[in-house]
């Protein structure tokens, strides 16, 4: 296999994790609204499904962006794909 | 202006601004102690902002030509995410959004998932690759990589529709916020919150837009965030309203079940017509009752989800947000600066519910001061406030059941009146009103800005200078870009002038037409190297049609008749025009001809960062 195909597998598998867990978070759990409701887990004292709408998910979201990118520049560096500075 | 210092100045320039505007804020308050008026008030805090942005627009000006469609490609990554987060946060963010997670709760929240959720899709499918590819514009991507300009046409116009959709919606939010604030007729304050637009973005394109969009984020944050803080710290110390209001959500459920959420009988919503009938030509009535609980699940998990999935790929497809990670120095910066995008819009969002949270128990609960459910009708209507916002026509209480005493579900209020009131009716000074105001007005206006540059530079670059006169020189093809801006604002402000939607159900269609019509062609541009053109005219068109046909379906739906299908409703037509989209595209590429070597090549290109872009610096 060629370095850019490996490359790109590389990439491709990030891109299902990372859709995966936006899957979870921003789809998965609300099928579980009222479960989520009924839960005795409650996040700084706030029912489960009403914390994930207002913080939760929000904020899992902001994280997971910066783990991607950071992952991404990771790969992007082995294969030696990054950017020069002054590019 | 000095062009490499000033970028190199950038956090000590805004850091000055900010402080400036604090130290505005604070000679408005001794103002105000001093005797200024209120209405004086909301004039300065309004004109002092319009004015510091079309200062920064005009300082902005430029004669370049990527200066002017993608800022110089030099926006730093922290900065382009301020900018896109104004660029995002519409007038209906910032005025509405609180008011609708106060009446209609969980179902509502579904719109804070999909805005947020939508830039994971942008950091891990598309910004970094379209950075990579070097456009100007979203057509330009659509028009090279599947080549031909039936194409680019195509996505010319899925992009004027969804963009045009949203932006009268905006231009129609500043006109609101002008009239209130300057004390002038809405018909003459569209066109007032117009100029202000125009003066942003018509002399330095892209460039200006980015760095007023950068003074309005800080406008906007400091207004969203002071009352919350504030009103939090007022009602039980609660100095850090999003960690610690626990207590009072559940209050809220505590004191639902002790008043009841009723829904109004139709004898009781008879009287409340009746009661709000204007004359034509006056301005109308905007109230609404509580009619779901506060924190309760009270929507079925597929409504919820659908409404998240079309914000979500809405969001992927909006160019007005795409064209912002066009302006970043490179793809590591691009995709970098989608995680601050998203930080700095979560902390809006995230207070949104806190401050319909904080407003409901001023409100409801009668051991606050502010209390009024429970009071008598006579004393109710002797507040201040009340009297102000009652002649605002964003709030009414009528005694349904004629006992003299307030019920909650005899007492009316505007969406609106949530982000605007809440401040007076806790008893904050009104110079937080007045900041509110110029907030407001700093989200429509950034949203705007970004609007109507997208649909000008997409008419301009796209149509105009590829397909029309591909021989035109710079300044040619930057005046003819510059005279779309004033006739797509002027046509925008228009149709707004005549006022005919609310604010709200216009901008969630946007979502849904961009997402019909552009979601699969642009990540399948990207992700699958047998795309080709004829597949994605097909997606485009098929998507555009099908998703408008669905729409038009439910909107004039017979009473009583049965429309639409898997309970998809106006809102969420995007999703049966992105399936149709997804499935002509796939279908209709793979029955013609593979994309030839050069294209198959350049997509290659695009998945690396490294190297040249593919489209020239100037092009």
């Amino acid at each position: 296999m060629s370095k850019q195909a490996k490359h790109w597998e590389k990439t491709r598998n990030l891109l299902w994790i990372t859709l995966a867990i936006w899957f979870v978070f921003s789809i998965g759990i609300f099928f579980f609204g009222a479960q989520m409701e009924a839960s005795s887990f409650r996040p700084l004292g706030y029912p489960l499904s009403y914390y994930m709408t207002c913080q939760g998910s929000l904020g899992i979201f902001v994280i997971l962006i910066f783990w991607f990118a950071s992952r991404q520049e990771k790969i992007d560096e082995e294969f030696g794909y990054s950017e020069k500075e002054d590019d | 202006m000095i062009k490499g210092k000033f970028i190199d100045n950038l956090p000590k320039v805004y850091g000055i601004y900010t402080g400036g505007f604090l130290v505005f804020i604070i000679l408005m308050a001794i103002a105000e102690s001093m005797g200024m008026s209120k209405e004086a008030i909301g004039v300065f805090f309004v004109a002092f902002t319009v004015f510091i942005y079309a200062l920064i627009g005009y300082l902005s000006r430029t004669l370049q030509l990527d200066a002017y469609y993608v800022a110089g490609r030099q926006v730093p990554t922290v900065f382009n995410g301020m900018a896109t987060a104004a660029d995002w946060m519409s007038g209906a963010s910032f005025v509405a959004m609180a008011g609708g997670i106060y009446f209609k709760g969980y179902g509502y929240m579904a719109l804070l998932v999909g805005w947020t959720g939508g830039y994971v899709l942008v950091a891990s499918l598309l910004a970094p690759y379209l950075r990579k590819f070097g456009c100007y514009t979203v057509p330009d991507f659509i028009g090279t990589r599947y080549g031909g300009n039936v194409a680019r046409v195509c996505a010319v116009v899925v992009l004027t529709v969804a963009s045009f959709t949203y932006v009268t919606a905006q231009i129609n939010a500043t006109g609101t916020i002008a009239s209130v604030a300057l004390d002038i007729d809405f018909k003459y304050a569209v066109y007032i919150g117009l100029a202000g637009i125009l003066i942003c973005s018509m002399l330095g394109g892209m460039r200006a837009v980015t760095w007023t969009q950068v003074a309005q984020y800080i406008v906007l944050i400091i207004a969203y965030l002071l009352p919350v803080f504030w009103i939090g710290s007022k009602i039980g110390g609660n100095w850090f309203p999003h960690l610690m209001l626990a207590d009072e959500v559940a209050r809220i459920s505590e004191l639902e079940a002790q008043f009841g959420i009723i829904k109004n009988s139709p004898e009781n919503m008879a009287m409340l017509k009746e009661a709000t009938k204007v004359e034509p030509g006056e301005a109308k009535w905007v109230l609404s009752g509580i009619t779901k609980a506060h924190s309760e699940v009270n929507t079925t998990p597929w409504k919820f989800i659908s409404l998240a999935i079309c914000m979500m790929a809405g969001t992927a497809s909006l160019p007005h947000v795409m064209m912002r990670y066009f302006t970043t120095p490179s793809v590591k910066t691009a995709r970098r600066s989608v995680g601050w995008s998203l930080f700095f819009i979560f902390l809006l969002y995230s207070s949104a519910p806190m401050l319909a949270t904080l407003s409901k128990l001023s409100l409801m609960d009668p051991t606050l001061t502010t209390g009024i459910i429970g009071k008598s009708i006579a004393e109710v209507e002797a507040l201040e406030w009340y009297k102000n916002w009652n002649q605002a026509k964003l709030m009414l209480v009528q005694d349904f059941n004629s006992n003299g005493t307030l019920e909650l579900n005899e007492f009316f209020m505007g969406g609106k009146a949530v982000v605007l009131a809440t401040p007076e009716i806790a008893g904050l000074p009104y110079v937080i009103s007045g900041l509110v105001a110029a907030g407001g007005m700093a989200a429509a206006m950034s949203t705007a800005d970004g609007l109507v540059l997208a649909i000008a530079n997409a008419l301009s670059h796209d149509l105009y200078y590829k397909i029309i006169d591909p021989k035109a020189e710079t300044a040619k093809r930057l005046i003819v870009a510059r005279a779309l801006l004033v006739v797509i604002g002027f046509a925008a402000a228009t149709i707004a002038a005549m006022g005919i939607k609310q604010i709200l159900g216009s901008v969630i269609w946007a979502f849904d037409f961009a997402m019909s019509g552009l979601f699969f062609p642009l990540v399948l541009g990207v992700w699958w190297k047998r795309a080709n053109a004829q597949g994605a005219i097909a997606g485009m068109v098929l998507g555009l049609l099908s998703g408008t046909a669905y729409l038009i379906w439910v909107m004039t739906c017979a009473e009583g008749a049965k429309c639409g299908f898997w309970d998809i409703t106006n809102l969420t037509f995007g999703i049966v025009g992105a399936t149709v989209s997804l499935i002509a595209m796939v279908v209709v590429s793979l029955m013609t001809k593979a994309p030839d070597a050069a294209t198959q090549r350049m997509v290659d290109e695009v998945r690396i960062p490294s190297g040249r872009t593919i489209l020239g610096k100037q092009h």
